[in-house]
C-alpha cells in the first residue's frame, strides 16, 4: 500500500514514516504541502492519504477539495492540531474519510488506518456488488 | 486573562509532552511576565488571530531545547541541525492547537510556526496584553510556555450569555 504523507514539518513526517513502518507500511511518499502533494498526486495516485491542515502555499483543506474535484475514491486522514469539532465537520464537508488530532500515538495512527481501509473497502465491496 | 484560558495552555503542554516526547512535564505556578522573567535561547512562536489574538512561545535553553527536540524525532537533534527548527515549531503547533480546542464556541485560527534560535533573547510581542509565565520542568531541564492572549469583548459576551452568566 503506497502512503502519502502531507506534512510542513519534516519532524512530524519522520514520526508518520517511523510508526507506519511499526505497522508494516513502508511505501512512502512525501509532501510539505498541498502544492507538492498535488504534483505528486497527478504522478501516481496512492493508496491512503495522510494530510496536514495548517501549511504554506496551500493548506490541507484546499488539498483535499482539489483532490475530491478529480478523484473521489481515494481515502484521506486529516491529521492536524485543529481538534474543534466545526473543523472536523469542514474537513469531512470537503470529503476527508477521517480525522486524527495530533498529538497520536502509534496504536491511535493504527487505527485510524484500519478503520479508513474497513470502511473504504467495505463501500468499494458494495458497488461492486 | 481569564484562568481556564491558562488551564488550557498546560493541558495541552502536558498532553503533548507525554504523548509525542514521552516525558512527563511537572507544572509550577504561573505568573506574569517580569524583568525577572529567565531569557531564552530557542523560542517556538505561535500566533493567534480571530476571535483572540495573540500568541504563545515556548521558550527554552539550549541544552533542554536540544534534549527535547531528540526525544521528540526519536534521533540525535543539536541546535546546528536542519531539523532542529522544525522540531521545536511543531511542539510549540501541537501545544497551540491543542489549547485553542478547549476555547468552545470560538474561532481562532493559529498562524503556522516561527522559531527564534539565539542566545539569552527575548520575545516582545507588539501587543500589551499580559503575559503569563507558566514554568514547566522534565528530566530535560526547564522550559517556560508563554501566554498573551486577548479575547474579542464580544465574544467573551456572547459566550457568558451561553453559560448562563451575566456579562
Amino acid at each position: 500500500m503506497k502512503i502519502m504523507l502531507v506534512d510542513d514539518s519534516r519532524t512530524i513526517r519522520n514520526i508518520q514514516k517511523n510508526v507506519l513502518k511499526q505497522l508494516n507500511h513502508t511505501d512512502v511518499v512525501e509532501a510539505a504541502d498541498g502544492v507538492e502533494a498535488l504534483a505528486r498526486f497527478q504522478e501516481q495516485v496512492p493508496d491512503l492519504m495522510f494530510v496536514d491542515w495548517n501549511m504554506p502555499n496551500m493548506d490541507g483543506l484546499t488539498l483535499v477539495r482539489k483532490i475530491r474535484e478529480v478523484n473521489r475514491t481515494v481515502p484521506i486522514i486529516m491529521c492536524t492540531t485543529e481538534a474543534e469539532k466545526s473543523r472536523v465537520l469542514e474537513a469531512i464537508k470537503a470529503g476527508v474519510n477521517n480525522y486524527i488530532v495530533k498529538p497520536f500515538t502509534v496504536d491511535s495512527l493504527g487505527e485510524k488506518i484500519q478503520q479508513t481501509m474497513a470502511k473504504v473497502n467495505a463501500a468499494a465491496g458494495a458497488a461492486a456488488h | 486573562m481569564d484562568v481556564r484560558y491558562i488551564n488550557s495552555f498546560v493541558g495541552a503542554t502536558c498532553n503533548v509532552f507525554e504523548t509525542m516526547v514521552g516525558m512527563p512535564v511537572a507544572v509550577d505556578k504561573p505568573t506574569v511576565k517580569s524583568e525577572a522573567t529567565p531569557s531564552a535561547d530557542v523560542s517556538g512562536v505561535i500566533g493567534f488571530s480571530g476571535d483572540a489574538t495573540g500568541s504563545v512561545v515556548l521558550a527554552f535553553s539550549f541544552d533542554t531545547a536540544a534534549k527535547i527536540a531528540s526525544a521528540f524525532a526519536g534521533a540525535q537533534i543539536t541546535p546546528q541541525h536542519p531539523d532542529f527548527a522544525d522540531a521545536i515549531g511543531e511542539l510549540a503547533n501541537m501545544v497551540a492547537g491543542g489549547a485553542k480546542s478547549k476555547f468552545d464556541g470560538f474561532n481562532i485560527n493559529i498562524s503556522l510556526p516561527n522559531v527564534i534560535v539565539g542566545r539569552d533573547h527575548n520575545v516582545c510581542p507588539s501587543r500589551s496584553a499580559p503575559r503569563i509565565v507558566i514554568p514547566c520542568r522534565t528530566e530535560a531541564g526547564f522550559f517556560y510556555v508563554e501566554v498573551g492572549m486577548v479575547v474579542e469583548k464580544k465574544v467573551q459576551r456572547a459566550a457568558a450569555v451561553a453559560a448562563g452568566v451575566t456579562p
